[in-house]
């Protein structure tokens, strides 16, 4: 059978981050708030994980709010008119009603309706495969400027006696705006899962399991000794191919957004890595906790903020978490 | 060739060293990590992860919660070199 030849799309050789917008729980959560439950203490939670305070939303502001509120100042800043964002991708684990997406309802209230609009749930690798897709389809011509966001709202998924994860979590949603470019400013993506490792963390219940009163609320928890031995060693490796892949050494580096895990983890991979000293390390943690999907884009957002010089420079940015699952790039900072 | 226990012991104490900076000396086979030592979770896999390259060995994930005392360690090193 004979048919017309079809058109396919093609896109821009590259693409670039254009801007990066950040919104934070309005509560700066201290150790001392949470010491009780767990029988611990401030200088535990601060020798253990590096977090002095996390940020944490009140109970009227939803996932949806934090995206809204940092996919807002992403645009203002990148220039680009909103109506002109054709795709809007969000990364989470916490939105607490399964559907509708965020994304398609950010997409609305930021004035991108009708942007195509997803949620993807890769935990803490979330937004480093959300930039990956932002980039491939943009190159693929199936969109011209996309809108990838982080964003958590965890206090919803906490257990307050939990001594393994609750206490590092916090509030937060970063964005960034992806657009063609020039030059190449994403590299390749190293990404991948092992779900082999699926019990190390995540949640400890089903949905259904709360349904049929089987369970409480589910609610994070983790293995924190095989977390941190893959993350520090296992990622170690996977940064070193993010690297390779992108054609440059960690000499070249300006900053590195690791996932803000833990601040021991992020040291412990600083040092495996060796990096120079020249390179700025993201450690948003202390002040604002974990926030999975989150946490490199608020990394992001404050090292710019604090060093605005980097702004051009080259950074290494890696999510990985639960699944397991990891994604690694190497971006041009906007 | 595999390392004698008294190898294994020195070899520890100087990874503990690194990690914690607790003295070689009171790194002894019948202290633990945890109640003697006072070597939390983190620093704990640390030590293992490179003693694991100190000592060409692999001490797998659920192991590790069995390594009570250093004699423990040394005792797993040592049979897993064998």
């Amino acid at each position: 059978m004979t048919h017309p030849t079809l058109s396919q799309s093609t896109g821009p050789a590259f693409t670039r981050l254009l801007s990066v917008g950040a919104a934070r729980g309005e509560n700066a959560v201290p150790n001392d708030d949470l010491v009780g439950p767990i029988d611990s203490s401030d200088e535990w939670i601060r020798q253990r994980t590096g977090i002095i305070t996390r940020t944490r939303a009140g109970a009227d502001v939803q996932a949806v709010d934090l995206a809204t509120d940092a996919a807002r100042e992403a645009i203002e800043r990148s220039g680009i008119p909103a109506e002109q964002i054709d795709l809007v991708i969000v990364a989470t684990i916490s939105n607490v009603q399964q559907t509708p997406s965020i994304a398609a309802v950010v997409a609305d209230r930021v004035g991108s309706n009708p942007a195509a609009a997803y949620d993807m749930n890769a935990a803490c690798a979330g937004y480093a495969y959300a930039v990956a897709q932002a980039d491939a389809l943009i190159r693929a011509g199936a969109a011209h400027y996309a809108l990838v966001i982080g964003a958590e709202k965890l206090s919803d998924v906490v257990d307050p006696t939990d001594r393994t994860i609750s206490f590092l979590l916090g509030d937060g949603a970063g964005a960034v705006v992806v657009g063609p470019s020039d030059a190449p400013a994403i590299a390749p993506t190293v990404w991948g899962s092992d779900g082999s490792k699926a019990d190390a963390v995540g949640m400890n219940h089903t949905l259904v399991e709360f349904r049929d009163g089987a369970s409480g609320w589910p609610t994070l928890r983790q293995e924190g000794q095989t977390v941190f031995r893959w993350a520090v060693w296992d990622m170690a490796k996977v940064a070193k191919q993010a690297l390779d892949a992108a054609g440059i050494t960690s000499d070249d580096l300006a900053a590195f957004l690791p996932h803000q895990a833990n601040m021991r983890i992020i040291d412990e991979f600083a040092k495996q890595l060796k990096l120079p000293d020249s390179v700025v390390i993201g450690r948003d943690i202390a002040t604002t906790g974990n926030t999975s999907a989150a946490s490199i884009p608020l990394a992001m957002h404050r090292l710019l903020e604090e060093h605005p010089e980097l702004s051009g420079g080259l950074a290494l940015q890696i999510g990985f978490g639960a699944g397991l699952v990891f994604g690694a790039q190497v971006v041009v900072l906007p | 060739m595999a390392a004698t226990r008294e190898e294994v012991l020195g070899g520890l104490a100087e990874l503990i060293n690194d990690e914690t900076g607790i003295a070689t000396d009171t790194v002894e086979l019948d202290k633990s990590f945890t109640d003697d030592l006072d070597i939390d979770s983190i620093s704990m896999m640390t030590i293992v992860v490179n003693a694991e390259e100190k000592f060409d060995v692999k001490i797998p994930d659920e192991e590790v919660k069995n390594l009570k005392t250093v004699g423990d360690a040394v005792d797993f090193i040592v049979n897993a070199q064998a």
